[in-house]
């Protein structure tokens, strides 16, 4: 499904990852674990496409195609959803809004009709009640007040409204207590079938006691260092970086 | 009528002298360039006008050749040369005044279906009646009967010249004065059209009235004059929209917008304004100089302007409100986006005069390319207008780094039991913001559009259904190319 081969990104001519080969098959759930500055969250922009994140050397395919040549919103329409560290704020636009004018563009981008409003109230509702939103919360601007937990809950809502063929999570887990970080791993486990796969960025175990991975991938120095399976992450936990002998290169 | 008789004596003579001078190209009929006295008798006897109302254009003209043009605003073009404009251009069908939609000249109706203003489809499925200004002159006025059983009245500010003296003496120039400012005082000389409107004593206006304004000729200033007369304890909301092809010349335009409001009677006057802004490179696009004003003249009378400003090369227009009555309500709403090399001096006046009178202002400007966006306000409390309030919110959103925003808030209070609250804030569009819509699969000129209509949020809102729609679509279009 996504080929990533040789990848150097620069941000700002300072070289971020240098070298980066990622190869996630139909299906699987990929977690990928590193120190502060590794460039966990640089992979994630490069493979959706976000300006300023300078490719230099090396490809990243998707499902066939060169997905370097395409937009950002074009890599979205083709399947790639970003679960984002930090969700940002759009004051004004309500979340219901902002989903329908999203789903609209993607449909649009695979030629398909709009969604029509009923449906989509219908869709939403459904998938806010599965991860325990209030519905009240659809009405309000885009993340504009909401908690750390609220704002991940939020995002866990778009991916499953756009049903995406990857799903990127980028420390989706972070701000979390307990009972939100079960009914955020539900809904990725929800998304879990053969044709779908997972890339899930994380700097703790916790998640995948719940979101069980099928390949864990160490990150560092702008390479993979270290692939396992979810063993790996176990022995991470317990050993922390340098006792696996990996430099803490915190940038 | 004598007076008819004389002017029509005095055009005639007039055309001998320009016989050549006249542009009858096709179907319009145009007054010789330039201003002179001749020309304003030419217009007020095309437009059959009374006496008094040819001796008060006259007087005006008058004035205005004693006045200069004001430069105090933060604009910065080429001052209009008065000799080089037509100041009359109309429809040859309007010589022959249409019954109905059918009598009217089907390419008129053609342009009007290409601005999508069908006008057929907005009789039925709106309800909305309609007065079309098509280069000056009035061509098709529709659901006159319906409000004329109310008794509302509703017609081009000519025929209320003729058909209503006695509204129109007492209330033309009563708020904006014939010698106001530069650009009323042309206008009050020189206007060839626009629109009256009077709800009488207890009526709740059945339909939201709605006036098209279209410039259509090369090198027409246009000068429309409005009225509005809200009698004790009635309700209008008016709304006026704005289109025009585009121009390679700059286009004046400088209208007069009356409001009168009286004993707990209220005004709702929405805009969207989409002028011809120049290209690109800030070459063309429409002088935009208007002068606005309501008078709050009774007990808790209330005025509302909103207004969507994306057009014209340069705006100049500050909608305000003369609090009078005890209790009056003045509002101000307001999105202004400027893009490429437009510049935007706009804002309001809220001038509190009668006790216990309130004001909000909430004024959302957008700048982008190399466009310059101002908010000029004044708020005014006058010695006896006890426990008056004021809540001004300026909110400035910037697209780039070539662009700028000015607030400019004069605010003087002569009275110590007011309050006068002002925030003020400027943001940009973050990359982060618009990376977050691209991932969703918005392209950028829709996730500008949607972060710009959530920033105007507050302001869109006012708009009635009909142009809330519109003017979302419109916010996009008039910033595309801005980002990427």
């Amino acid at each position: 499904m996504l080929e990533i081969k040789n990848l150097h990104v620069e941000v700002g001519g300072q070289k971020i990852l240098k070298g980066l080969n990622l190869t996630i098959n139909d299906g699987e759930v990929h977690a990928i674990m590193g120190p502060n500055g590794a460039g966990k969250s640089t992979l994630s922009y490069a493979i959706c496409g976000k300006p300023g994140y300078e490719i230099t050397d090396g490809s990243v395919t998707f499902k066939g195609k060169n997905f370097l040549e395409l937009e950002a919103s074009e890599r979205a329409g083709e399947g790639v959803f970003l679960g984002f560290q930090y969700p940002v704020e759009i004051p004004g636009v309500s979340n219901i809004n902002f989903l329908r004018a999203a789903i609209n563009s993607v449909r649009k981008y695979r030629n398909e009709g709009e969604m029509a409003a009923g449906d989509f109230l219908k869709l939403i509702r459904s998938k806010a009640a599965e991860l325990e939103m209030d519905p009240e919360m659809l009405k309000r601007a885009v993340n504009v007040g909401f908690s750390g937990g609220e704002k991940k809950r939020n995002e866990m809502v778009q991916m499953s409204m756009l049903d995406p063929i990857l799903a990127v999570l980028d420390e989706t887990d972070s701000g979390l207590d307990i009972d939100a970080l079960r009914i955020v791993a539900d809904g990725i486990n929800r998304m879990r079938c053969p044709e779908k796969s997972i890339l899930v960025i994380t700097h703790y175990q916790r998640l995948l006691d719940y979101v069980v991975p099928d390949f864990v991938h160490v990150l560092a120095n702008g390479k993979i260092v270290k692939s396992g399976d979810k063993t790996l992450a176990i022995r991470l936990e317990k050993e922390g970086y340098a006792g696996l002998g990996i430099e803490e290169n915190a940038a | 009528m004598v007076s008819t008789l004389e002017t029509r004596q005095a055009v005639e003579e007039i055309s001998g002298e320009y016989k050549y001078g006249f542009v009858t190209d096709i179907e319009t009929v145009k007054a010789p360039k330039g201003l002179s006295e001749e020309v304003i008798r030419f217009i007020s006897a095309k437009k059959d006008e009374p006496a008094w109302l040819l001796d008060w254009r006259l007087k005006s003209y008058k004035k205005w050749l004693k006045m200069e043009e004001p430069d105090w605003a933060m604009l910065d073009y080429e001052k209009p040369n008065f000799q080089d404009i037509y100041y009359y251009a109309a429809p040859k069908s309007a010589d022959d005044r249409p019954k109905s939609l059918d009598e009217v000249d089907p390419e008129l109706l053609k342009t009007y279906e290409k601005l999508g203003i069908s006008l057929q489809e907005q009789e039925v499925l709106s309800g909305v009646a309609v007065d079309i200004v098509f280069d000056s002159v009035s061509v098709a006025t529709t659901f006159r009967k319906a409000l004329k059983e109310k008794g509302v009245i509703f017609c081009s500010i000519s025929e209320a010249a003729r058909d209503y003296p006695a509204l129109m003496k007492k209330y033309l120039g009563s708020v904006v004065p014939a010698a106001d400012n530069f650009y009323a005082t042309l206008n009050s000389a020189v206007f060839t059209d626009g629109t009256f409107v009077y709800i009488p004593k207890g009526v709740r206006c059945p339909m939201e009235l709605s006036t098209y304004f279209r410039i259509n000729e090369a090198n027409t200033g246009q000068f429309e004059r409005t009225l509005i007369i809200a009698d004790d304890n009635s309700y209008v909301s008016y709304l006026e929209g704005c289109t025009a092809p585009m121009r390679d010349e700059n286009q004046l335009h400088a209208a007069v917008v009356e409001i009168v409001v009286l004993d707990e009677a209220e005004v709702k006057y929405s805009t969207v304004q989409n002028w011809y802004p120049g290209d690109k490179n800030g070459v063309g696009g429409i002088y935009n100089f208007v002068t606005k004003r309501a008078a709050c003249r009774g007990l808790n009378s209330k005025v509302s302007w909103t207004q969507v400003e994306t057009g014209s090369a340069i705006t100049w227009k500050y909608p305000s409100c003369i609090l009078q009555g005890d209790g009056s309500v003045g509002e101000f709403y307001s999105v202004a986006i400027t893009n490429n090399y437009q510049q935007a001096d706009t804002g309001t006046k809220m001038i509190h005069i009668g006790k216990n009178t309130s004001s909000t202002i909430i004024s959302k400007g957008i700048s982008a390319g190399k466009a310059q966006n101002i908010y000029r306000g004044l708020v005014k409390v006058m010695p006896n207008a006890e426990n008056t309030r004021n809540f001004t919110q300026c909110d400035s959103l910037l697209i780039g780094d070539e662009c700028g925003a000015h607030t400019v808030p004069y605010i003087e209070a002569k009275n110590p039991t007011s309050q006068i609250e002002h925030e003020a804030t400027t943001s940009k569009i973050s990359d982060e913001q618009l990376f977050y819509c691209l991932q969703r699969g918005l392209d950028v000129e829709e996730s500008v559009s949607l972060i710009v209509n959530g920033f105007c949020k507050e302001v869109m809102q006012q708009l009635p259904m009909e142009f809330a729609v519109e003017a979302q679509k419109l916010l996009g279009i008039s910033l595309e190319g801005s980002v990427g």
